[in-house]
């Protein structure tokens, strides 16, 4: 008798729901209220969790195979990096301080994520959420670690980069990075989802790696442009879980609306804020850059956010409420972030250093309406003010911190930018600052959540530093005269430069 | 209409799955970058595992996709046979 056999192989779809639905039980020791005890409290209803399916129907078993391969072909590369000098093939060492921030308040966040992740994927109780939460966690664990290994071989020889777990922790500007997702962890599953998986991933993580991987490959960094695009590989991912997430959200109940749009206003501002970071890099510090930070949110703000805001349209779902803002603010935060580190480069663990007359030139020509009437002036003053003292520009003064974003409130108001914006919200007696109404607007609503903010600047002042610079540069595992100050006085310059003629010389 | 885009890595990998989208989506606009090849097309593009088998020369799974890939922008739907990208509006 001939037997009927079965389908060789599954379709995607069936396969899918074999290895994600499938696996799922329903609880009888108790009850599923007990078993996921934080779906509710944030106000979000679910009724068939059923409905949310991985638009990549990506399997556990798939996802090994390929994850396997990536990390075949990153550790190739890097291995190859090490092996021929890599870190003497970059443009030149200016490049290095992109690296450095990147691994301070960057890499950390990736870490943040993964745990983030881990704790949501346990939380929800759609399996398929859960597999696909599972899946990035591991993601985000493996982008730390691929990232500290890569930039490890650039510790070997350079500064800055030996300290990045305790920068992360201590120095002020990587808790910009480190508050956003510290955020995002101290809110519920869904909040998360929003934060991390929506605005962070879908809305803003292409103005961070694209440009910046894009940037490494132009200034001869192999081991960058392989850990960048191993970890992006895995972000288209990523925003399509987001973008999922979201949707899946809207159709469950109209009641959600209201409570996904108040997210989606308050994590696309700290977004914006984290990526002023970003925006300094692409202007100021790759020697040969890709585009300006405006061309890069041309394309993947305006552009892209703007098709995907359309698209969500049908849910009444609209643009964030800071978008109009973030949109004149492209043209100048850049510069006046810069223009702060330099300022403060004492307390950096990288280096800066005042534009060239070609680079001020091209930023000129990428902000026409805003470089040369508002921040060529205060370069040349800066340049002018170091020529006749024959000392480095530096603020000692010590700057205002959002309690919110946690930047110095350095941004100007919207419609004048001559004038530094401030806002201020009394909160059981004690006064807050904040650099914007979007941040301010972020704390009114949570005030209990930030009145608990470690802030790094009033660290320094507290006991037992009270305000000891040299003994504030040791807690933060910051060596004066070695990772910090102007890139023209560096010993990272003065190395990079002196291997480089050994490597092309027999001298 | 919005643009949707895929970005894969440049390499000897991705060449004939840039052809094969090239000949599926006469509409799309190849760019060529650093380390990069970005497809915008509008509203829509389709990757079809049949037109990269011809363009490869040998049997392809769709989800290989997933090595190369840098990011999209879009709603995606993937079956065996296709991926889609698509704005609804």
């Amino acid at each position: 008798m001939d037997m009927k056999t079965a389908n060789k192989k599954l379709s995607l779809k069936d396969k899918y729901k074999l290895f994600t639905r499938d696996l799922g039980w329903e609880p009888t020791y108790r009850t599923k209220e007990e078993v996921f005890p934080y779906v509710q409290y944030e106000g979000i209803k679910i009724h068939d969790w059923d409905k949310w399916e991985d638009p990549f129907r990506l399997t556990m078993d798939s996802y090994w195979k390929y994850q396997a391969e990536k990390e075949r072909k990153f550790y190739a590369i890097i291995d190859a990096h090490a092996q021929n000098n890599g870190h003497l093939h970059i443009t030149d060492a200016r490049y290095l301080s992109a690296l450095k921030v990147f691994l301070q308040a960057i890499s950390p966040g990736e870490y943040a994520a993964h745990k983030g992740f881990a704790r949501v994927g346990r939380e929800f109780p759609g399996v398929g959420t859960q597999v696909a939460c599972q899946m990035q966690a591991i993601d985000e664990i493996r982008h730390a670690q691929t990232q500290i290994h890569a930039l490890s071989n650039y510790n070997k020889f350079y500064n800055g980069f030996h300290g990045f777990a305790e920068h992360r922790d201590r120095i002020w500007y990587t808790s910009v990075a480190r508050s956003f997702f510290d955020d995002a962890m101290a809110a519920g599953p869904f909040e998360f989802m929003i934060a991390i998986g929506f605005s962070f991933e879908y809305v803003l993580t292409n103005l961070l790696f694209v440009p910046f991987m894009s940037g490494a490959a132009y200034n001869g960094d192999m081991a960058t442009v392989t850990f960048g695009f191993s970890a992006q590989s895995d972000e288209a991912r990523h925003m399509t879980l987001g973008l999922e997430c979201i949707k899946f959200m809207l159709e469950q109940d109209p009641d959600n609306l209201p409570i996904v749009q108040a997210w989606i206003d308050k994590w696309f501002w700290r977004g914006i804020r984290v990526l002023s970071l970003v925006s300094t890099m692409m202007d100021y510090m790759l020697p040969k850059r890709v585009m300006s930070w405006r061309e890069a949110w041309n394309i993947y703000g305006i552009e892209n956010g703007s098709a995907l805001f359309k698209d969500l349209a049908r849910y009444g779902i609209r643009a964030p409420k800071g978008w109009d803002h973030a949109e004149e603010a492209i043209d100048h935060m850049s510069h006046q972030l810069m223009l702060g580190l330099y300022q403060w480069k004492f307390g950096t663990s990288f280096h800066v250093w005042i534009p060239s007359d070609e680079d001020m030139d091209w930023l000129s020509k990428k902000y026409p309406t805003t470089f040369d009437k508002y921040y060529r002036p205060r370069w040349e003053h800066i340049k002018k003010h170091e020529a006749a003292t024959g000392a480095p520009f530096n603020n000692f003064g010590l700057p205002k911190l959002c309690q919110c974003c946690q930047l110095p409130t350095l941004f100007t108001e919207p419609g004048d930018p001559t004038l530094i914006c401030h806002r201020e919200s009394v909160y059981q007696g004690e006064r807050y600052h904040f650099c914007s109404d979007g941040c301010k607007d972020i704390f009114d609503n949570e005030p209990e959540k930030y009145i608990q903010a470690w802030l790094p600047m009033p660290g320094l002042m507290q006991d037992p530093l009270n305000g000891d610079l040299a003994g504030w540069m040791d807690w933060v595992f910051l060596k004066n005269g070695e990772d910090n100050g102007d890139y023209a006085t560096s010993q990272d310059k003065h190395n990079f430069e002196l291997w480089r003629s050994m490597a092309s010389s027999n001298q | 209409m919005s643009t949707v885009f895929i970005a894969l890595q440049a390499n000897e990998e991705t060449r004939p799955i840039i052809e094969a989208i090239e000949l599926d989506n006469p509409q799309a606009v190849v760019n060529r970058e650093p380390a990069m090849v970005k497809i915008n097309a509008p509203g829509r593009l389709v990757i079809r595992k049949d037109t990269i088998e011809e363009q490869l020369g040998r049997s392809y799974d769709l989800q290989e996709l997933q090595i190369n890939l840098i990011t999209l922008s879009g709603n995606v739907d993937e079956d065996e046979d296709t991926l889609t990208l698509t704005w609804n509006e």
